[in-house]
């Protein structure tokens, strides 16, 4: 047996292929494309939502896509506890379904920021995190919309179920508002549904996966739920 | 709607001349009617037929190598890289939209160069860009950056390409006519590539992707007329950027070609339909009858003029293979795309536009083209005045400075020299996960997936030093973009240039640019850098005068090994310290008499073609045998700014150094010196005897400098910069002065 990821590709998805080679050529799982239009998720055990602009993120980042036939599916396994990660769009996906609490809003500073983040997991208990040897992590962002806002009574709950996967830090693991690149509340830069079973976050790990561009940190968020779900096997 | 009689002063108001309208007349044998006036218009503006620049772009060496496609022949050069791959790649400008509406100026920029790039099969993977403002203090120069900057950011990273490259220059002749060039880079198995041909009689020919507006009529021919204050009224000219549909239509798009299902694909950009039926009917010698009344439209009312000439953004003309039309089309309903049958492939060698019943243009297409019946001019030109009035520059008369340490701060501070984060930064510099090196570097590196390969990129000019002597000038562009391929590991293909220049009916304008080309042409040939083709931007004037000639060189260059891929900036503590080259205490032009001075004067720095092309090849071999650990050009603001800058370009470990630099007359003019041909390398101190005998068995000029340290950057035993304030002014500067607000 072995662990089968399902990247799931709507249209103006863009960082689609980078997950999918970070998967299978950096990672050498097995893994597959699922198109939007379909509701079949072909026994997938963890499902990937990949970044970029989904449906030109007009209306709102995450507010068409979530339409797409295949968020069904994707909303019910997510439900029956099966293993889906949204990652930048793919969190704004996330959480424009209900999946995830909270909500994105446009970065403080009013500007797209791509460059290289820390990222300390709070959270090392979490089927994404239990891998992580050495923290923090340094992993890009590339998003205009990251600022992770909730109300307090939201906020608190996060803090009180553990759901607080990643926070933006200094590189020593520093949490504080210097560090924060786009005005999250908290620094939250991931967050976890109350099961564990969700993650949604705004740095793209599968970014700094491959070796051959010098950044490997970001790996290790696919190795943990690798090794979750083959011990669940 | 009743269409206006065609009459001469109505071909005037389109921007053709008396002799023009009589040649059309002499084409189709009677007076055209108002479509086919259109169709000419655009088609024989400068922007489409390239009449004042061509027969001298010709001189350019524009074969050989490892071209696939000599110049002009596709919508992009494409150079074999081996494995069955190649690189297409090309450079556009986008001046005129973007000093009216800056946003969509700069984001169609970035659209109409991608569908160059995938309408040949290929898949981008890399934007690069060339941008020139006038003087940030002033607020609308603040305002136009920051809408190119967002327009490029918000069209690149939703299309999904990073934007890896670029660069950024500050002077007062951009003030009203800011120069927007964008490049882009993308990869295609040679076995996949698409022609931009139509033939095969009988052959259906599709629109496919967004439908057709009023967006954009007549964007040609205004982006071939100079600047004034009625350009604003010309607002509706600029058009509108989808980057999702853009998205779509790429893949969508690559689908068709990956299963060869296209005799041709063509995108529309300039003259839009008219361009797109003639130059593919042209090129496969055939003709097309088109009705547009198949075509997807988004407005009401619509009349063959307006649909021949509108600039609509994010479609293509698509000619199928026989039997394939279902194919096409299954394809472009999975995306969410229009694709319409709007007509087919005929062999009789014309073009036939109907609406509405009623034949509306009947034009050979061959006579619309570049290279076929599109007028070809010889321009007059004259050496400006001005040339030898500055070169009565002496400069010894420049007082010395007072305070040293205080004038290499400033030098250092200019926004011509300091990182331009502020503005990659809002740009998406890593999706597709290729970028090995990305912005903030000599020249961009991108991995090539499945191979142990990379490509170099970089653009490169610099302007005042074309305006002082243009033919110098863009042999210094040329060498400098190959430089940088070299520094970063690379070996340089071939380029694509972006010609900036004034009115070309100015004789002084034409002799910048028949002297530019001159020096172009010599240095390609020198540096093995074929030319795969580019795009000629004349009427570059704002009210006051022309803009500096401004001829870009975008360069890509390959990396046979990743373990050759270098970077600029100083590694280690203990690392040795080289200047490869000579320096001749060069000051014309130069960045340290514009910012002290305010001056710009003398003659440009001398490029020794000979001496150029021994340094790239030994600085080629010294990496390829994995002795230099950095390597960095010298160039604006000398050899001072270009250690300043390998202490501090990497934010994360800023390194310091204690150096040694020979004064030869002056300590100011040996510092800020923009002698070319110059690069500071480093190397572990192991290697430091093995290096400095290959260096001298090469016989080039070198010399040693001195150490990489922990501490601060020490000079000359007396001048001590201190390194975390460099590294402040050149990360933070342009950032401060963006988030100014107002004035």
């Amino acid at each position: 047996m072995t662990i089968k990821f399902g990247v799931v590709v709507f249209p103006g998805s863009n960082c689609d292929h980078d997950a999918y080679y970070a998967l299978r050529k950096v990672l050498g799982y097995d893994v597959t494309f699922l198109w939007h239009k379909e509701s079949d998720l072909q026994d997938c055990d963890a499902l990937i939502l990949p970044g970029g602009f989904s449906y030109g993120d007009y209306l709102r980042p995450g507010a068409i896509a979530k339409l797409s036939p295949i968020m069904n599916s994707v909303v019910s396994f997510a439900n029956k506890g099966g293993v889906v990660v949204g990652i930048c769009n793919g969190f704004q996906v996330l959480l424009e379904s209900g999946l995830l609490p909270g909500i994105l809003l446009r970065n403080d500073h009013l500007r797209f920021v791509c460059r290289d983040v820390f990222i300390t997991p709070l959270n090392r208990n979490s089927i994404f995190t239990s891998e992580i040897s050495s923290s923090p992590l340094q992993v890009p962002i590339a998003h205009g919309d990251g600022n992770y806002f909730a109300d307090e009574e939201t906020l608190k709950s996060l803090q009180d179920n553990n759901q607080i996967v990643f926070q933006y830090s200094s590189p020593e693991g520093i949490i504080a508002q210097e560090f924060n690149p786009n005005g999250s509340c908290l620094n939250i830069a991931g967050i976890q549904n109350k099961e564990g079973n969700v993650l949604g976050m705004m740095p793209h790990p599968e970014r700094a996966s491959d070796p051959a561009l010098s950044k490997t940190d970001g790996a290790v968020v696919f190795k943990s739920i690798y090794h979750n779900l083959i011990n669940r096997l | 709607m009743k269409e206006p009689k065609v009459t001469l002063n109505l071909a005037k108001e389109h921007g053709l001349t008396e002799e023009e309208y009589k040649r059309i007349y002499e084409i189709l044998g009677r007076e055209p009617n108002f479509t086919e006036l259109g169709i000419f218009s655009v088609m024989w503006s400068e922007h489409c037929s390239y009449k004042n620049s061509i027969a001298l772009i010709k001189t350019l060496p524009r074969s050989g190598g490892r071209l696939l496609v000599g110049a002009g022949e596709e919508n992009a050069g494409l150079v074999d890289i081996g494995n069955g791959l190649a690189v297409a790649f090309k450079i556009e400008s986008h001046n005129h939209p973007s000093a009216i509406e800056p946003y969509q100026g700069a984001a169609t920029g970035v659209g109409g160069i991608m569908r160059d790039i995938f309408t040949m099969g290929a898949r981008p993977i890399a934007a690069l860009n060339s941008l020139r403002f006038g003087l940030p203090d002033d607020a609308r120069t603040r305002f136009l950056l920051d809408g190119v900057v967002r327009g490029i950011g918000d069209y690149g990273n939703s299309f999904g390409v990073p934007t890896v490259a670029g660069e950024v220059y500050f002077d007062e002749c951009y003030q009203g006519n800011p120069l927007v060039n964008a490049m882009g880079i993308g990869i295609v198995k040679t076995d996949q590539v698409v022609s931009a041909v139509a033939k095969g009689k009988g052959n259906k020919v599709m629109i496919v992707g967004s439908s057709t507006g009023r967006d954009g009529i007549h964007g040609a021919t205004f982006a071939s007329e100079e600047i004034s204050e009625k350009s604003e009224a010309k607002r509706p000219s600029v058009q509108v950027g989808d980057p999702f549909t853009e998205k779509l239509l790429l893949e969508a798009t690559l689908e068709i070609a990956k299963n060869g299902w296209a005799v041709g694909v063509q995108d529309m950009g300039a003259a839009g339909i008219s361009c797109s039926t003639s130059e593919m009917s042209a090129k496969g010698e055939s003709g097309m009858v088109i009705d547009l009344n198949k075509v997807p439209l988004r407005e009401t009312g619509m009349s063959a003029y307006e649909i021949m000439l509108s600039e609509s953004q994010e479609r293509m003309l698509v000619v199928s293979k026989p039997g394939y039309e279902d194919k096409v089309k299954e394809v472009f309903d999975k995306w969410d795309l229009n694709c319409e049958i709007v007509g087919e492939v005929t062999d009789e060698k014309v073009l036939k536009i109907s609406y509405q019943g009623e034949l509306k243009a009947e034009i050979p297409p061959f006579e619309l083209v570049l290279g076929g019946g599109a007028p070809v001019y010889h321009r007059e030109w004259k050496k400006p005045e001005y040339i030898d009035e500055l070169r009565k520059f002496v400069p010894n008369s420049l007082p010395f400075p007072i305070d040293i340490k205080e004038t290499i701060e400033r030098v250092f501070a200019s926004p011509n020299i300091i990182s331009k984060r502020w503005v990659y930064e809002q740009y998406d510099s890593m999706v597709r996960t290729n970028t090995i090196v990305g912005p903030g570097c000599d020249a961009a590196v991108i991995l090539i997936k499945g191979l142990n390969k990379a490509l170099a990129a970089k653009t490169d000019c610099n302007g005042r030093y074309v305006y002082l002597n243009p033919k110098e000038g863009a042999k210094i562009a040329v060498a400098e973009s190959a430089r940088n391929i070299i520094c970063s590991g690379g070996i340089p293909l071939a380029i694509t240039n972006c010609l900036n220049f004034g009115n070309p009916y100015k004789p002084d304008v034409y002799w910048q640019f028949k002297e530019a080309i001159e020096g172009m042409g010599e240095a390609c040939r020198a540096l093995n850098t074929p030319v795969t083709g580019g795009n000629v931007s004349f009427y570059n004037e704002s009210p006051n005068a022309a803009v500096y000639p401004t001829p870009v060189i975008g360069m890509v260059g390959l990396i046979e090994d990743l373990e050759s891929v270098t970077t600029s900036y100083f590694k280690d503590e203990g690392d040795v310290i080289y200047l490869l080259g000579e320096d001749f205490e060069e000051i014309g032009g130069s960045e340290y008499l514009k910012v002290i001075y305010n001056s710009v004067a003398g003659d440009s720095p001398r490029l020794d073609l000979a001496t150029e092309k021994k340094l790239q090849d030994v600085l080629a071999n010294l990496i390829g045998i994995r002795f230099i650990k950095s390597a960095h050009d010298v160039s604006e603001g000398g050899i001072i700014c270009a250690l300043a800058e390998c202490c501090v370009i990497n934010r994360e470990k800023v390194m310091g150094a204690e150096v040694n630099i020979s004064i030869r007359t002056r300590e100011d003019f040996t510092f800020f010196s923009e002698s070319q041909s110059r690069v500071i390398i480093t190397t572990s101190e192991e290697n430091q005897l093995l290096l400095e005998e290959s260096i001298k068995s090469y016989g080039i000029p070198f010399s040693y400098l001195g150490k990489v340290t922990k501490e601060n950057l020490k000079v000359n035993n007396r001048i001590e910069m201190e390194t975390e304030k460099l590294s402040d002014i050149y990360h933070n500067t342009l950032g401060k002065i963006m988030e100014k607000k107002g004035e």
